[in-house]
């Protein structure tokens, strides 16, 4: 076969390839909105969004309580999970010795990839009875959920930040250290502004994660359809609300399609966070 | 010699995959298949035990269970998923096009953890208590302490029958834990020393079955119908089944199956 075929055959293939993946994402949203949007439409968009009452007995769909909840485990996460991964990424890039880096980053990868329900198992054997007896309430709670979480996502924010840290070219950090100044000032004034950015998008994909995670959440959160007075109390995401009613749901009904509202209320989070992302990843420090 | 190692490797492979199919055309009127089956957690020990005996007296026959809970289990036999789809409750309206056999009964058991000195509520106070009107266990006759109630997600059998004898025109607080099968509520209720739950009678295991107007929660006081809260469980399948899945409702329904009913804490159908 001439070679500029060959060259026009894979140049095809590989468009197949990228169109497709493309056209699959088309396809989910189309199918998430057409239930979806019957959910908003059958409730009234307020009522969806901001009731407070779920309830299939009355056929009344409400997500205030849920969108609360999955707000208040993100940011609850993140504020825990954040400072720790950056240091530790910090700790990674610029001070541990080679050989403990060498342990360490293959280890943070392997946890990248653990199931998350294994973590919600643990937390809900060992974690929530701990809650319970030294903290009170249930155990099923905001807290653990948060705790599960942060251990989660840890891992993800550590290796993103770690490789946004080792991207800043050398000699910002040499120059700094020329100029006299000490190891941590040039990580604290000149490597971390230098690698915010990724840093940054780091945290959001971070965030991302939380809020999409269904069943670790819903193994130890308790579920209830309830604003949360404080971290002990039990709470409901979008996500575990999904989990826990979908396999109830008939096809077709009202019940379904408020499930699948959930789903576009969840992907319009998504969509911000990864949009914020995007614009801080381009932006250059 | 390559090729011809691959050659062998593929027949071997192949015969493997080819031995189950090939088991099910050489048998005469011996019953064969797979009977696939999905539905209600409460159905779910019961249903493996009569699977278990099933395949044990007909070895060509396979039964697959999977507890999904009573809502999926009918509407995936709606759909002509699985061939049975098994239900702690009556079929709703919008589910009516299936036919109905009744398997066992089962009691619904008010369970809290071992260490609470109540033993006995009647069914309004299980209902206030629920619906979040008795929040402390001192109202009930036990010691101080926050309730914490433990309920299942709404679709679930046991909870349909809970709510329609239990809570009938109250609802159940927002503020309740909720799970989504029996297993969970069961070991959630076993470690925790201020809960109450609701579950099947064969999950009363490591938990203590309170009883309900005066009557212990017992399989006997459920067989004589003292105990109030008892209710029938189902198989459904879409159309009249085919060969092997009627022949296993037929061993459910029988004497044989009856009598595993009943060495699993089921309580059996009055015949």
């Amino acid at each position: 076969m001439p070679r500029y075929l060959v060259d026009k055959i894979s140049r095809k293939a590989v468009l197949l390839c990228a169109l497709a993946s493309f056209f699959i994402l088309v396809l989910i949203v189309v199918f998430i909105f057409r239930d979806g949007m019957a959910g908003f439409i059958e409730n009234g968009i307020g009522a969806f969004l901001f009731g407070t009452d779920w309830s299939l007995k009355r056929g009344e769909y409400g997500v205030g309580v849920m969108i609360l909840g999955s707000i208040s485990v993100t940011l609850g996460t993140i504020i825990i999970a954040a400072p720790l991964s950056i240091t530790c990424a910090i700790f990674l890039a610029e001070i541990a010795p080679p050989e403990v880096r060498e342990v360490v980053r293959p280890a943070i990868d392997l946890l990248v990839g653990i199931p998350s329900v294994v973590y919600g198992l643990m937390g809900m054997v060992w974690l929530v009875p701990l809650i319970r007896d030294h903290f009170g309430g249930g155990g099923y709670s905001l807290l653990a959920a948060i705790v599960v979480l942060t251990i989660m996502v840890l891992p993800t924010i550590i290796s993103l930040s770690e490789d946004s840290l080792r991207s800043v070219p050398r000699h910002y950090k040499e120059s700094a250290l020329a100029l006299g100044a000490t190891d941590w000032q040039a990580i604290w004034r000149v490597l971390l502004p230098a690698a915010r950015p990724g840093i940054v998008s780091a945290i959001i994909l971070g965030m991302g994660r939380v809020i999409g995670e269904s069943m670790a959440c819903y193994m130890v959160i308790g579920n209830a359809f309830a604003f949360p007075s404080s971290v002990l109390d039990p709470s409901r995401t979008l996500t575990s609300n999904i989990v826990g009613q979908v396999e109830e749901a008939a096809y077709g009904s009202s019940h379904m399609h408020a499930l699948f509202a959930c789903g576009i209320v969840l992907l319009v989070f998504i969509f911000i966070f990864n949009s914020v992302s995007f614009t801080m990843g381009r932006r250059e420090g | 010699m390559k090729v011809k190692r691959l050659l062998i490797t593929l027949i071997i492979l192949g015969s493997l995959l080819v031995a189950p199919t090939d088991s099910t055309m050489a048998a005469g009127d011996e019953l064969s298949g797979t009977i696939k089956e999905d539905g209600s957690t409460s159905v779910l020990p019961l249903a493996e035990a009569f699977a278990l005996r099933f395949m044990k007296l007909h070895p060509r026959v396979r039964v697959i269970y999977g507890g999904g809970g009573s809502g999926t289990g009918a509407k995936d036999c709606a759909k002509g998923q699985v061939d049975i789809g098994a239900t702690s409750r009556e079929l709703k309206i919008s589910e009516a096009d299936l036919i109905s056999y009744p398997i066992a009964r089962d009691g619904v058991a008010i369970i809290v953890h071992k260490d609470n000195p109540v033993d006995e509520l009647s069914l309004g106070e299980v209902a206030r208590v629920y619906a979040g009107e008795i929040t402390n266990w001192e109202e009930v006759g036990g010691k101080s302490g926050k309730i914490r109630l433990y309920s299942r997600e709404e679709g679930s059998g046991t909870r349909d029958v809970f709510e329609s004898k239990v809570m009938k025109e109250k609802d159940i607080s927002g503020r309740a834990y909720f799970k989504k099968s029996n297993g969970e509520i069961q070991t959630a209720v076993a470690r925790d020393p201020g809960s109450i739950g609701y579950v099947s009678l064969g999950y009363i295991e490591g938990t203590k079955a309170l009883s309900i107007e005066g009557v212990k929660c017992t399989v006997e006081s459920c067989k004589k119908g003292d105990y109030p809260l008892v209710r029938r469980l189902y198989f459904h399948t879409k159309g009249t089944p085919d060969e092997p899945v009627k022949a296993f409702i037929d061993f459910c329904r029988s004497e044989e199956g009856q009598k595993i009913v009943e060495q699993l804490d089921y309580i059996p159908l009055t015949l």
